[in-house]
């Protein structure tokens, strides 16, 4: 099955099979032949829509995000309520948790120190992406920098 | 138009980014909304591409940057080419386009062809998911013509862009001759693809002022003054498919070279050879019209008419400075296609796209500018005489004893000197993130 096989002019949606053939003398790591996990296939549900930035400053510590992390988003997610989102107010980029309901919308920070933003009507609030994942660094010596 | 019937279900988009490398910068710093930007070409000569905002300021295709930077103090925001960053939007802008349809032909680096026969939906909500999708995914506002030809798609386009009522989709497919000829009456000649501003004055003397005056013309009176390329031309206006989906005209200021192989090839050893033959010939057309590049976009795909796995993969590599050096060229072709190959399928067709045209000249006169050289000695004759004894030291002492202070090949000194103004790669290199502040 290693080689790609037509189905359809037209986009449909299909399914992995897998399925082995036996010949000869199995060889008994053939159960359990896997591909190495691969991160990108984790992490980037659709890479076309995927970006990669970094944090500054403590105003979602609360929420595990912190200086110098670097987040994932996913701009073809469709944001909800209680999702962190990468927004932008006056032009600046702004992570934070959204907040929807009972016709009220706001941005909240996850720590005591930054107030609540109220988006008031007539102002625009524009959601660039949903934060997917955060990436913080434990060690100096694993790479990157 | 009897014979027309079978065709008339056949739908083309052409499908482009509006000011595309400026959108770019725009979709990684939300704060240049609104404002009016520009890009300047390598070595910060002239603008190449302008927003709306620009545009409005009496800002023209080409203007070189010492004349407009006075418009600085009236918001201009000026930025150097950033082809890393271009490159990877287009590469996500196609991807998110070739979602839409299994048939896709990247065109260039800011436009795709789509065959939308046979997808489900109207032209216009087909159009307007694609605008929305791109804009949401990418950030790239777009627009959308629909026609049952690729020209009609790309007149269709031209109207798009130019009535705002139409909100970056125009469809043109379906209509009966006589509404086709209404909606083409007004769009002048010269936005006809193919035709151009070379062969419209000589057609407005024949009295063919609009698109519709060229489907009205004498077929032969176009083949035999013109050429039969033209006369196609107006039979696809008319709604008829002449162009073959491989075949479009080349895109402007571009060099393009790409071909059909004669039998699919599957390894990236052959598609190497291939496109180290074209980027060679596009070199020497390059050097022919005595001019040089700053990027090069390679592109290879499998073949639409044979049932096997579709794939079409594209890159764009920047080349630091301008070259018009094969060797130079070659290996950005080899690290491009190293970037997007993909084992596994049959690749029919593969080509090379030099961006960023720019005389040798001009190009080299930046570069003497951008090392803050007196203006002086950047007209012609001087630089002429400092060109012919470079030439002539480094004939008598060997190759590159005396350089340019900017092809030194230490990168970073070399951009920073003459790109000052640009962005950083934010999609394509880990230490260049968008640091998220608030």
């Amino acid at each position: 099955m290693a080689k790609p096989q037509p189905i359809a002019q037209m986009p449909v949606e299909c399914w992995h099979v897998e399925a082995a053939a036996q010949c000869g003398f199995p060889s008994p790591a053939d159960d359990h032949t896997q591909r190495r996990i691969d991160l990108n296939e984790i992490l980037l549900h659709q890479p076309a829509a995927t970006y990669y930035m970094r944090v500054r400053g403590t105003s979602m510590r609360d929420a595990g995000i912190e200086d110098g992390d670097c987040i994932i988003i996913d701009r073809s997610l469709e944001a909800r309520h209680g999702d962190v989102i990468l927004a932008v107010i006056d032009g600046e980029f702004t992570v934070k948790t959204l907040f929807k309901r009972n016709g009220k919308v706001s941005l909240k920070a996850a720590n005591p120190l930054f107030p609540e933003i109220t988006i008031r009507e007539g102002q625009e609030l524009s959601v660039w992406g949903v934060v997917t994942w955060v990436i913080k660094q434990a060690s100096r010596r694993g790479g990157l920098r | 138009m009897g014979h027309q019937a079978g065709q008339s279900s056949r739908r083309i988009a052409l499908i482009d980014g509006n000011s595309f490398y400026a959108s770019c910068e725009r979709a990684l710093r939300p704060a240049l909304n609104g404002k009016p930007v520009i890009v300047l070409s390598n070595n910060d000569g002239c603008a190449i591409a302008r927003t709306a905002e620009a545009k409005a300021l009496g800002i023209r295709m080409g203007d070189p940057w010492f004349k407009i930077r006075r418009l600085e103090s009236e918001g201009l925001v000026a930025l150097s080419a950033n082809f890393a960053l271009y490159g990877d939007l287009s590469e996500r802008m196609m991807q998110v386009i070739g979602q839409f349809a299994p048939r896709q032909e990247i065109y260039s680096i800011d436009e795709s062809l789509l065959d939308l026969t046979g997808v489900p939906g109207t032209g216009r909500e087909i159009g307007t998911a694609i605008h929305r999708r791109v804009l949401q995914w990418v950030g790239i506002p777009t627009c959308v013509g629909i026609g049952p030809t690729k020209t009609l798609a790309k007149l269709a386009n031209h109207l798009a862009k130019s009535l705002p009522r139409l909100e970056g989709v125009c469809d043109l497919s379906g209509l009966s001759h006589e509404r086709l000829m209404r909606a083409i009456r007004h769009v002048p000649v010269s936005e006809v693809w193919g035709v151009g501003r070379r062969l419209a004055p000589r057609l407005q003397e024949l009295g063919i002022q609009t698109a519709a005056d060229l489907v009205c013309a004498d077929a032969r009176v176009l083949r035999d003054t013109f050429s039969i390329v033209l006369a196609k031309t107006a039979r696809e206006l008319a709604g008829e498919s002449c162009i073959e989906w491989e075949d479009s005209p080349a895109p402007k200021k571009q060099i393009m070279c790409s071909r059909s192989f004669g039998s699919p090839v599957g390894d990236i050893g052959a598609l190497i050879e291939a496109l180290s033959v074209y980027t060679g010939r596009a070199a020497e057309k390059l050097r022919a019209q005595a001019s040089m590049t700053t990027a090069i976009h390679v592109f290879a795909r499998t073949s639409f008419f044979r049932q096997t796995p579709q794939y079409s993969g594209s890159a764009v590599m920047p080349l630091g400075q301008p070259t018009d050096d094969t060797r130079v060229l070659l290996a950005a072709t080899r690290q491009a296609l190293r970037k997007f190959f993909r084992p596994g399928f049959a690749y029919a067709k593969a080509g090379v796209c030099l961006l960023d045209v720019r005389p040798r000249q001009a190009a080299q006169a930046q570069q003497l500018l951008a090392f803050e050289v007196q203006d002086s000695a950047a007209e012609s004759p001087q630089m002429n005489k400092a060109m012919g004894v470079l030439d002539q030291l480094n004939t008598r002492y060997g190759r590159d004893t005396v350089k340019l202070a900017s092809s030194v090949h230490d990168e970073t000194a070399a951009w920073q000197m003459r790109q000052e103004r640009m962005s950083p790669s934010y999609t394509t290199r880990w230490e260049d993130l968008v640091e998220v502040w608030r």
